[in-house]
């Protein structure tokens, strides 16, 4: 039997219940939401799981919603199982004050420097990541550019007149 | 058949500078032999990091061709050259690279900052991109343009021919230098 959206779901529905949420299928590709505490147990679970066999993290990131108060972080994970060619998202949310997220590294070697990236521009803050510190950035860099309440221009020019640039 | 030799007769040679002359002796200032032999024999160093630097090729192929000016050898080697040209966006994370090949160089050294990238940061008003690599080391000469055309590349070169003929022996160490190259932290 091919694998499946619904099947997905199925089967990570039975493993743990209604702590998964949110489930979609935007351009066809499943996505749920968990607890972020639940991160790593659901990642194990699609990893492991001989029928689900998610064995390829192809891309990890965050996105911020400022609006979404106690939630402003998403960490985004996009799995692919290379067997069936069946890809799917996951997101767990995060407070943005407190960006603690357990690091996949030890799961997939891939996450180490998207995980660094993940964290050079929103500041989450992976426990557990061997090595987090900023990769893409300089390393005086003293804030996280990709966070919206931060502007995207450069602040450090003076000779830009907001009038004259429409800002 | 003998050589078309009128051919040869529109060659142009500098002029020579101002000085004393008679019969077998010319005497002029030291500095305007120093700065017309080094003018007309700058070696640049291009540090070409996007598209202004695929003008800086045409500029230094047959059609423009920059070695009429005396820069026939581009050197590749910080250490040879006279000539920084600076063409292509720099980043910040660039920068230090950048500081680090100027600093390389030997004295005495010109800069010539091609672009509106290297001279502003151009449309690359962000958090990653360096707003102007006067920010990081001194610069003598802009070219303006997105990207400016090969002649427009020429005309910076020849503006830096002009800076370096007329330069004073004593200006690299006089104090004014001295502190433009310590408000870079440089020394």
């Amino acid at each position: 039997m091919p694998l499946n959206n619904d099947t997905i779901q199925q089967i990570l529905t039975q493993k743990f219940g209604e702590v998964l949420s949110d489930w979609q299928e935007p351009y066809g590709m499943l996505t749920f939401t968990a607890p972020k505490e639940m991160n790593l147990k659901v990642l194990q679970f699609l990893y492991d799981e001989p029928s689900l066999n998610f064995r390829f993290l192809t891309d990890l990131q965050a996105v911020h919603y400022p609006d979404k108060k106690g939630q402003e972080l998403a960490v985004v994970y996009h799995l692919h199982n290379l067997v069936d060619n069946v890809r799917i998202r996951f997101k767990v949310f995060t407070d943005i004050t407190k960006p603690d997220v357990f690091s996949a590294t030890a799961l997939y070697q891939s996450a180490n420097f998207m995980e660094r990236e993940t964290y050079d521009f929103f500041g989450v803050n992976f426990t557990g990541h061997p090595n987090l510190i900023r990769i893409l950035n300089v390393d005086e860099m003293d804030y996280f550019p990709m966070r919206k309440e931060f502007p995207l221009e450069d602040q450090t020019r003076v000779d830009k007149d907001d009038e004259m640039f429409g800002r | 058949m003998s050589r078309p030799v009128q051919y040869n007769t529109k060659l142009k040679m500098v002029e020579a500078p101002e000085a004393m002359m008679g019969d077998g002796f010319m005497a002029t200032s030291f500095e305007k032999v120093v700065g017309l032999a080094r003018k007309n024999s700058i070696w640049p160093l291009p540090f070409a990091t996007s598209c202004c630097g695929i003008e800086f090729m045409a500029t230094m192929a047959s059609h423009y061709d920059l070695s009429r000016f005396g820069s026939e050898r581009v050197g590749f080697s910080p250490r040879q050259c006279d000539l920084l040209m600076v063409m292509g966006t720099i980043s910040k994370k660039m920068g230090p690279v950048l500081r680090q090949v100027y600093l390389q160089m030997a004295e005495p050294r010109w800069v010539l900052s091609v672009g509106a990238c290297a001279c502003s940061g151009g449309i690359f008003d962000t958090y990653s991109v360096l707003q102007g690599i006067d920010q990081i080391i001194p610069v003598d000469v802009y070219v303006p343009g997105c990207p400016p055309r090969p002649e427009a590349i020429l005309d910076g070169f020849l503006k830096i021919q002009e800076l370096v003929g007329q330069e004073s022996l004593r200006r690299r160490n006089g104090d004014k230098y001295k502190e433009l190259l310590a408000s870079y932290g440089i020394q």
